[in-house]
């Protein structure tokens, strides 16, 4: 009798769909692969790379410093989302790789980030160490002369790498924050 | 004569339950994927210096229908497949929650750009009659085309 009781139950939830494992907002890669690795020289002063941070979630983001729209509202997106971690933020990192490296030297992208968020680091290189790191991301950069200097459109989604390492998610631009502390929570559980 | 009558006000009164069906019934689809899919040789064939377009330039949506793409690579390489790289196998699904035109920088168009369009949820009334109506016709072309 108990285990007619147990198997209508199962099916109960299984139809209620109490079961199924929640979705994430962001565009989900199936399966998930290693995320690309790379090494660039870190804001911080310590080589970037992913397996720095294996362990936490990583919001990985491509921009530029002197980038006066897309970038600024990514970045305060991904710094309120980790304030709204709370206690989890510890396990969130945000990883911001420059699309130009003429301009966004190490110091420079402290700075610009330092604005934002504190822990957030930053990555830059050669032209041609960045253009490898866009590549096997699929990033596209385009270069703008502009009066006040080069401009650049970029990509603008984040991806989303789980505490293995597994680039799981991209984030179109124009989430919320909301939508991040969703999505990175759901990985934090995984 | 009245056998006449009788029958047209029957189909008269079978056409507005049609119409009122139509026009106020929720949607129901099998899936809300819209599926595109890079074929196997695809790389090779690129290499061969053959134009493969996949993606269209515009892609569009609806909320609540079809609302979410899904990308597959079934090549043998890693393929900038819309806005990101996808490996030989993998699929990518994103879902869109909100009406709205999203450009995505995509190097696979000449262009640059790719662009998603994401109709809002036809709401009952004439746009739920005018979603179907465009089904209808959409469904009817396709398997004419298959025949």
């Amino acid at each position: 009798m108990n285990r007619v009781l147990a198997l209508l139950l199962v099916a109960l939830l299984s139809s209620a769909g109490a079961v199924e494992a929640p979705a994430l907002k962001a565009g989900v890669f199936s399966p998930p692969h290693p995320a690309p690795e790379f090494r660039l020289a870190g804001s911080d002063g310590t080589p970037l790379t992913l397996a720095r941070f294996h362990g936490k979630v990583v919001a990985l983001a491509f921009g530029y410093s002197h980038c006066a729209d897309v970038c600024p509202v990514t970045l305060a997106t991904l710094a309120q989302a980790r304030r709204q971690l709370g206690a989890q933020a510890g396990d969130f990192q945000v990883v911001y790789v420059t699309v130009d490296p003429e301009r966004d030297n190490a110091a420079q992208l402290k700075t610009w980030l330092g604005a934002f968020d504190a822990s957030f680091v930053g990555g830059t290189g050669s032209a041609q160490a960045l253009d490898t790191v866009d590549r096997l991301y699929g990033i596209s950069v385009k270069r703008m002369e502009s009066a006040n200097g080069a401009l650049f459109g970029h990509s603008s989604s984040v991806y989303l790498i789980d505490r293995a390492g597994r680039l799981r998610a991209m984030m179109p631009y124009g989430h919320v924050a909301e939508d991040y502390a969703h999505d990175v929570r759901l990985l934090m559980q995984q | 004569m009245r056998v006449a009558r009788r029958s047209a006000a029957v189909l008269v009164l079978a056409l507005l339950a049609v119409l009122a069906w139509a026009t106020l019934a929720p949607i129901h689809v099998a899936t809300r994927d819209e599926p595109f899919e890079i074929p196997k040789g695809t790389w090779a064939r690129r290499m061969a210096g053959n134009k493969v377009e996949i993606l269209p330039q515009t892609i569009r949506l609806t909320l609540g229908v079809h609302d979410v793409l899904l990308l597959r690579n079934l090549d043998d390489v890693p393929q900038v497949f819309g806005p990101t790289v996808i490996m030989p196998g993998q699929s990518f699904r994103l879902p869109f929650e909100v009406a709205s035109i999203y450009g995505f920088a995509c190097t696979a168009h000449a262009s640059g750009q790719m662009n998603v369009v994401v109709d809002p949820h036809p709401a009952p009334g004439w746009e739920r009659l005018r979603w179907r109506a465009g089904h209808w016709q959409e469904e009817s072309w396709w398997s004419k085309e298959e025949a």
